[in-house]
């Protein structure tokens, strides 16, 4: 690289020409694939007419609904571009045996598994987890929207700042090679000396401020905005474990962002937290992401335990059996989730006493884990169970997850995690709860609630298509793994010797083309969904003969949720009202008090990700223009006094006249 | 009255209680000065300590300057952001109790396990460092 200039090296920082992969034939299809996509995307957005649409009635909402439906979203094309990764990695390591070296370099591969695995906890999982909480906890505890409504439109934007940052590193720069976690030394600036790390370091940095502020924004919905007679120990499950996962978030993330802070502090003024020299202590830092890494993991699951709550009582028609021991599992595995993240690293070193404590813990946090799964299965023991998508969804996810719970427990045995430390099993063991507990709860959730959001139901045989070749593609995928792990094969090797090891790694292949298939008829239902939507019309808004008050209102429900407050008075508050014959109020509407959409979270947003690329390319000036810009838009901000608006009682009263027209025609034609 | 018009009274005290929160202690004059000169006399006894050289033993210093700062902890907490047990239905102080167990796993966790790694991983002196070929 010739020198360059003063002047350039100050405007540019690192960015030069040289950072655009323009020789490597993958990226360069990739980009121009997306380039085409994007394009007709904006194109037909245009031809639509629908910028105006898309901004004020979407990007600036601050409904709770919509930031949820864009966070589902977000998910989706985040779990596309994972996807793409995973697909990658299947087929290099199928075929990169003996002299073939497969078609991906090493440097290329590496940065493939970091990617994947960092977009999928953080920009997949993560969003998805959120989106489902946003769009059904005010609903389900009867409120109009969250506590915070602008901050939860700031913290969506911040999220996506993350996501795009992210995206752009494959086409500008490099991402990390260093695996999800970039455990230094190998992150630190001498062994990572170029972009990829602090690629990855401000993604996950201002994804974090998304991150931790909706957990705050959901926490205080949830404790101060419930409906009227909704205590504590009547909320639905699933809001139950919301609140939980929201504590997890807002007590853990905390700690990535400062273990990341002292990461970067290494990188960029050349402290000595984590290097070898210097007093500096690499296991420290291992130590200190894993106290936030392991709640994160329940982070994840959590919600969806609540998902699978709902889902198997609505589907057996059935209470569910042992809703107390239920939330107490929840909260006490919310414990247990900070007592446990030395089995990561077992490894290390830290001797037998502290390896047992851990162990034990851990395995003991299989107990309340395995009440849940108890009471699932006697909540459909002699109950009316009807196989629709989201109960496929569930049982699979029961027969999955308990085998991936098993391994757990086995790896949670140190002597054991001696030996498979690293190891493929380990990789198979996570994917099998993160895909059979995560992802299952997510399509099930997507399946079960999609008629509230969209007015329709998905389509059924899409549905069940997908969810068979995820189910049968998963364990096709995974079960080599297993396998390949229990003879001492390691993750992230993007070459091997050993001819014999092959077909499993082909086998796998196989598996990883089928979720694909699953993930392609994912997206084939809806779209499917979307034509026919008028053979799936739901008007009654209860598609499912729900129980929780989120189907007492219509579907999709009107911007204000509830006419009128809904008083609870038993744990499953819709199904209580529907027996005792509860009469929707039709008159008496009074002005309903919203808040108004804004463009600042966006605003905000952009500028915080434009701050990140120049910090990452050590654009100095542009950082420090964008970080004061940041501070004064948000007090410019401060000065926007004109924040909230009323939906007028005629207005709400003409809505729900319409509603009740359309509940006395179906009714009529039910009778 | 009827089902629909108990609703919206509900609907109304309920929105209303959203403008005046209840529960909340509002910090009085005498509250705010009484934190502040106790801040005070907590940040100056450790000031002279280090400064004056008061103590021979230099731990003995710091693990007093420790105990300071957790009253001073206390103090912020009881006059500037008026916290008792009461406050906000007894969240804040479940919210409290919460942090300090998750702050003593954290803190106390990492000091057991990195001494624990230091202890098994590191058998040699510093001297047998210097030493070592």
């Amino acid at each position: 690289m010739q020198e360059r200039s003063e002047l350039m090296q100050t405007l540019f920082g690192r960015l030069t020409l040289e950072a655009i992969p323009y020789h490597d034939p993958i990226l360069v299809g990739t980009f121009m694939a997306t380039a085409i996509l994007g394009m007709s995307l904006l194109a037909y957005i245009t031809r639509k007419r629908a910028w105006g649409t898309l901004w004020n009635d979407w990007f600036c909402s601050i409904d709770h609904k919509k930031i949820g439906v864009m966070y589902m979203i977000l998910g989706i094309v985040m779990l596309l571009r994972g996807f793409a990764d995973a697909i990658m990695m299947r087929a290099q390591q199928a075929f990169a045996f003996g002299d073939s070296m497969g078609y991906l370099p090493p440097h290329h591969y590496d940065q493939i598994f970091t990617a994947h695995g960092v977009i999928m906890i953080f920009f997949v999982a993560m969003p998805f987890v959120t989106g489902l909480m946003n769009y059904v906890v005010p609903l389900q505890i009867g409120a109009r929207d969250v506590a915070f409504p602008f901050l939860n439109n700031f913290s969506f934007w911040m999220t996506t700042a993350g996501a795009v940052l992210v995206m752009m590193s494959l086409f500008v720069g490099e991402f990390a090679q260093t695996g999800w976690l970039a455990y230094p030394p190998l992150s630190g600036i001498d062994y990572s000396p170029t972009v990829g790390v602090d690629y990855y370091i401000w993604a996950l940095q201002i994804a974090g401020v998304g991150t931790l502020l909706s957990g705050v924004n959901l926490l205080v919905t949830i404790v101060k905005m419930r409906a009227p007679g909704m205590t504590l120990m009547k909320m639905p499950v699933f809001t139950w474990t919301a609140l939980c996962t929201n504590v997890l978030i807002v007590a853990a993330f905390p700690v990535l962002t400062a273990v990341l802070g002292l990461l970067s502090l290494d990188r960029y003024v050349g402290t000595n937290f984590f290097t070898n020299d210097f007093g500096g202590n690499a296991m420290m830092y291992v130590n200190l992401i894993w106290i936030w890494g392991h709640p994160e993991v329940y982070i994840l699951i959590l919600p969806l335990f609540g998902v699978f709550s709902e889902v198997v009582s609505t589907f057996s028609g059935k209470r569910l059996f042992g809703y107390t021991s239920m939330v107490y599992a929840t909260v006490v595995i919310t414990i247990l989730s900070y007592l446990v993240w030395l089995h990561h690293f077992f490894t290390m070193g830290s001797g037998a006493s502290v390896n047992s404590f851990f162990g034990i813990t851990t395995m003991i946090i299989s107990i309340p884990t395995g009440a849940k799964m108890f009471n699932w299965l006697f909540t459909m023991y002699r109950g009316r169970i009807k196989f629709d998508v989201p109960m496929l969804w569930t049982m699979g996810f029961m027969f999955t997850f308990v085998i991936g719970g098993m391994t757990g427990v086995l790896l949670a045995v140190p002597p054991a995690d001696f030996v498979l430390h690293n190891s493929l099993f380990l990789i198979a063991h996570f994917h099998n709860v993160i895909i059979g507990g995560v992802v299952f709860g997510v399509f099930a959730g997507i399946n079960y609630w999609f008629p509230k959001v969209a007015g329709f139901k998905l389509d059924e045989y899409w549905g069940k298509v997908s969810f068979w070749f995820w189910l049968v593609g998963f364990w096709v995928a995974f079960a080599p793994l297993y396998v390949l792990g229990l003879m001492g094969v390691t993750r992230r090797v993007s070459h091997f010797e050993d001819m014999t090891l092959q077909i499993w790694f082909q086998i796998a292949a196989v598996g990883a083309v089928l979720i694909g298939v699953g993930i392609l008829a994912f997206l084939v239902q809806i779209f499917v969904s979307i034509r026919r939507r008028d053979s799936l019309r739901d008007e009654t808004g209860d598609p499912w003969n729900g129980r929780t008050p989120e189907w007492a209102t219509s579907s999709p429900p009107p911007a204000y949720n509830f006419a009128f407050t809904p008083r609870v008075h038993d744990q499953d508050a819709w199904y209580d009202m529907k027996r005792r014959g509860h009469q929707r109020p039709t008159s008496g509407f009074v002005d309903i008090h919203m808040p108004r959409n804004t463009a600042a979270g966006i605003v905000l947003a952009g500028i915080s990700m434009l701050c990140g690329f120049a910090l990452i390319w050590h654009i100095w000036w542009l950082a420090a223009a964008s970080f004061f810009g940041l501070i004064a838009a948000s007090i410019i901000h401060t000065f926007n006094y004109d924040r909230d608006y009323h939906i007028h009682a005629d207005e709400v009263s003409s809505v729900e006249d319409q509603r009740t027209r359309k509940l006395s025609a179906l009714q009529k034609a039910g009778a | 009255m009827s089902t629909a018009d108990t609703e919206q009274a509900y609907d109304q005290r309920h929105v209303h209680s959203h403008h005046h929160p209840e529960g909340e202690a509002h910090g009085t004059f005498k509250g705010y000065v009484t934190g502040f000169i106790l801040s005070v006399i907590l940040t100056a006894i450790p000031f002279w300590l280090v400064m004056g050289d008061v103590l021979p033993s230099k731990q003995a210093t710091v693990f007093i300057i420790m105990g300071f700062a957790v009253v001073q902890i206390l103090v912020h907490m009881i006059y500037f952001l008026h916290m008792n047990t009461s406050s906000e239905g007894g969240w804040n102080m479940l919210a409290m109790i919460f942090t300090l167990v998750l702050v003593v796993i954290t803190l106390a966790g990492s000091l057991w396990v990195m001494f624990n790694m230091n202890e098994n991983m590191m058998p040699v002196s510093a001297h047998e460092m210097r030493n070592a070929p």
